[in-house]
């Protein structure tokens, strides 16, 4: 089942790669796609983009640990991103942070075990109105207390891995 | 081109516009000190990272220091390279750099090679006024070359080396900031990698980030052992360079000298790999006009160019990169190879042993042969033809060692019979050569006539890439020649793509040729000295008696009593090999 899922993503990331007119030019706009098909860039990943890009692998491999947006580490089934920017910053996000990183017992750019969740700070997201915001998978929590932390957790444990 | 007057340090200077302030000053005796800047435009690589800022200038109007290599000149650009700013920020970037280096430089191999070293020296540097955290990685070890990179300084010659020049892209920087530092993809050994260590990143880089596999306390062991007969050869390129370590010029040929030092390190027999190399020509040149005959006869299954295949670099090169041409390449063995295969049968033989009593040791100029020495194909139960391969370098400090005094040695010659060899055996050291070795013996054989005048002008060049034609009584054979695996990769595209007309091309993977190898002394940026040993090997050739492999009366007589004839089942058994596909991805 495994199995097949991968194939699937792979050939996904194959047809985007096949649809651009410049390949070789087209490493960072290819790697930001494969993140979000399989949620992380893996070896076999970055040795797939630069087979298909025709370039070398440590090539691949070197702008993958250059840019931080780029994890090669498994996101969780909810990531969870905590906005760090100015106006979160003075509404408490620092203190949020340490709160789901104590609940979660994870750090930032780690997963949880049975990977549910996985922990990242962001920089601004444009809804200062709702400082602080905390974003988890494509939902957004505005205004979010110390106190909603564990309530927040337990809305997505309870949905489970499934 | 447009001009502009530059003033630098008080003397005002016309040069071209855009050139940079390194360059500008250079043509005025003004020098810079540089660590990570490397120009080997001879080769098409410039290495200009602006990384290291130890070439730090003032410059008039402008609130920063610049970077002198990489900036471009302007009219009425104002440059002090001396002042007490200038001088400041120099030295603390000094220290920075070796407040994260290794402190060792007594045991370093590097040491008194070292780029880093000699600036420390130069300034003076006493004390290191800044503490912090230190780099810290694991070494690799692979068969030819270690990478210990808490003395890298992130100057990425090797990078630009490994990707631009020879496109093999093992090495790339990896991470940032202060965890930066030039890695293989997943900081994977370079063995489990595509590195064909041709050992070039070896060649530019300033510190003890890469080094050889030092292999010579091995044969002072083997000699040492009174049960084993310790046989040595040495490849072309080597006498051509090997002086360079006693501090003779660049291009003295010291052949006669480097025998007589090894027969005082004490190896029972001194051996030439030219004998081999002479060898090679009679198997590749038989095999070459083999598949030529065939293909003018309309045999569609072969195909040419043959592609000579005495670089293991470049054979590694292609097992990654080019599986799909693996019937093109000479499947005859290297002269190192070629050399050890013999020495264990054939004169295992005359001298009554099993191949197991003799220890052969090479001499080569070359990272990659100790590589190829250790490559499974190459060994007969378990025991490899060629036991030990050590580097020019490696054999000057053995001779250093030994007590020996190089410049007073009397000039000896090699022992009979694996030491004979002809002018075409000596040009395998140098790019070209092994084209026009083979030139000279297919010629007699394919048109039955003699050759009178045996150098080919147009074979020789110091051109990275360049094509020729020599006429065979009325035939146009093409021939490619290049050096350097990137110019190596085009000639093998224009195959691919069916564009190329070629019937044989040489390929080696080092500047020059093997004169310009991964373990020859070091060049430090300075390509004239591989100029100057492509002329000693020239020079020995038109010196030599016997100028033509098939003519060298010890492979005769080795071919009438031993091998029987070029490509008899004898030769091809000792004297082939074949080719394995590898992955690239």
């Amino acid at each position: 089942m495994k199995h097949v899922k991968m194939e699937s993503y792979f050939s996904r990331l194959e047809s985007f790669i096949d649809s651009l007119e410049d390949k070789k030019g087209s490493l960072i706009t290819v790697l930001h796609k494969a993140q979000d098909i399989f949620g992380y860039l893996p070896e076999e990943v970055q040795s797939f983009v630069a087979k298909k890009l025709g370039i070398p692998r440590s090539k691949v491999y070197g702008v993958v640990t250059f840019y931080s947006f780029f994890t090669m580490t498994p996101k969780g089934k909810y990531p969870i991103s905590v906005c760090l920017g100015t106006a979160c910053y003075v509404r408490g996000a620092a203190k949020l942070l340490d709160e789901f990183k104590r609940k979660l017992e994870i750090d930032i750019g780690q997963t949880t075990k049975d990977g549910l969740f996985s922990l990242d700070g962001l920089r601004c997201v444009g809804a200062c109105s709702l400082a602080p915001v905390v974003i988890i998978k494509d939902k957004v929590y505005g205004k979010v207390t110390v106190d909603m932390v564990e309530k927040i957790i337990s809305e997505y444990k309870a949905l489970g891995v499934v | 081109m447009e001009k502009c007057k530059v003033t630098i340090d008080g003397k005002t200077i016309e040069v071209e516009k855009g050139i940079t302030i390194l360059e500008a000053a250079k043509k005025i005796g003004i020098k810079i000190p540089t660590l990570c800047h490397l120009d080997l435009h001879d080769i098409k690589m410039v290495n200009k990272a602006a990384s290291c800022r130890v070439c730090v200038v003032e410059v008039e109007g402008r609130k920063n220091l610049a970077p002198s290599c990489s900036t471009p000149v302007f009219d009425g650009m104002k440059v002090i390279t001396n002042s007490i700013r200038a001088l400041n920020a120099r030295k603390i970037v000094l220290e920075l750099l070796l407040s994260d280096h290794p402190k060792e430089c007594l045991t370093c191999a590097k040491s008194g090679e070292c780029e880093l070293q000699e600036l420390a020296e130069e300034f003076a540097i006493r004390k290191i006024e800044f503490e912090g955290e230190m780099s810290r990685y694991r070494k690799d070890y692979s068969p030819s070359i270690i990478r210990d990179m808490d003395k890298c300084v992130m100057c990425r010659r090797c990078e630009t080396m490994c990707n631009e020049v020879q496109t093999v892209g093992v090495l790339s920087g990896i991470n940032r900031g202060f965890n930066s530092v030039v890695a293989t993809f997943f900081e994977k050994n370079l063995e489990d990698t595509t590195c064909t260590y041709c050992g070039q990143c070896v060649a530019v880089c300033p510190t003890g980030a890469l080094t050889e596999v030092d292999y010579s306390w091995d044969v002072i062991n083997a000699i040492a052992n009174p049960n084993k007969i310790v046989i040595v050869q040495t490849a072309p390129a080597v006498r051509a360079a090997l002086g360079e370590e006693f501090g003779l010029e660049p291009g003295t040929s010291v052949t006669g000298k480097m025998v007589a030092a090894l027969k005082r390190l004490g190896f029972d027999y001194v051996f030439d790999t030219d004998f081999a190399a002479d060898l090679t020509i009679m198997e590749e040149a038989s095999e070459f006009l083999d598949r030529l005959t065939r293909f003018l006869n309309g045999d569609k299954s072969v195909r040419l160019p043959i592609l000579t295949s005495c670089c293991p670099a470049w054979i590694k090169f292609f097992e990654h990169h080019f599986p799909e041409l693996i019937d093109m390449p000479s499947t005859a063995k290297s002269p190192q190879q070629m050399f050890g295969a013999i020495a264990k049968s054939y004169f295992a033989d005359i001298l009554q042993v099993p191949r197991e009593k003799i220890v052969v040791v090479s001499v080569m100029p070359c990272l990659a042969k100790k590589y190829e020495a250790s490559r499974p194909e190459f060994k007969v139960n378990g025991n490899p033809d060629v036991d030990i391969s050590i580097t020019t370098r490696e054999l000057a400090r053995l001779i250093k060692q030994a007590n020996i005094d190089f410049m007073s040695l009397p000039e000896e010659d090699f022992d009979k019979p694996l030491g004979e060899s002809t002018g075409a055996g000596v040009i395998f050291g140098v790019t070209g050569g092994v084209i026009e070795a083979a030139v000279r013996t297919a010629y007699e054989w394919y048109t039955g006539k003699e050759l009178r005048d045996v150098e080919f002008r147009q074979l020789r060049s110091d051109e990275g890439i360049r094509t020729a034609s020599v006429n065979f009584g009325g035939f146009e054979l093409n021939i490619g020649i290049s050096y350097g695996l990137g110019n190596a990769r085009k000639l093998l595209e224009e195959i691919k793509s069916g564009k190329s007309n070629y019937h044989a091309i040489e390929i080696m993977a080092c500047p020059g040729g093997c004169i310009g190898g991964g373990g020859q002394p070091y060049h430090h940026g300075n390509l004239d000295i591989i100029r100057a040993r492509a002329r000693a090997i020239y020079h020995e050739d038109r010196h030599k008696e016997i100028r033509k492999s098939h003519k060298n009366p010890y492979i005769i007589e080795l071919y009438e009593k031993y091998l029987g004839k070029p490509l008899s089942e004898k030769s091809h058994k000792l004297l082939h090999t074949h080719y394995f596909k590898k992955v690239l991805y």
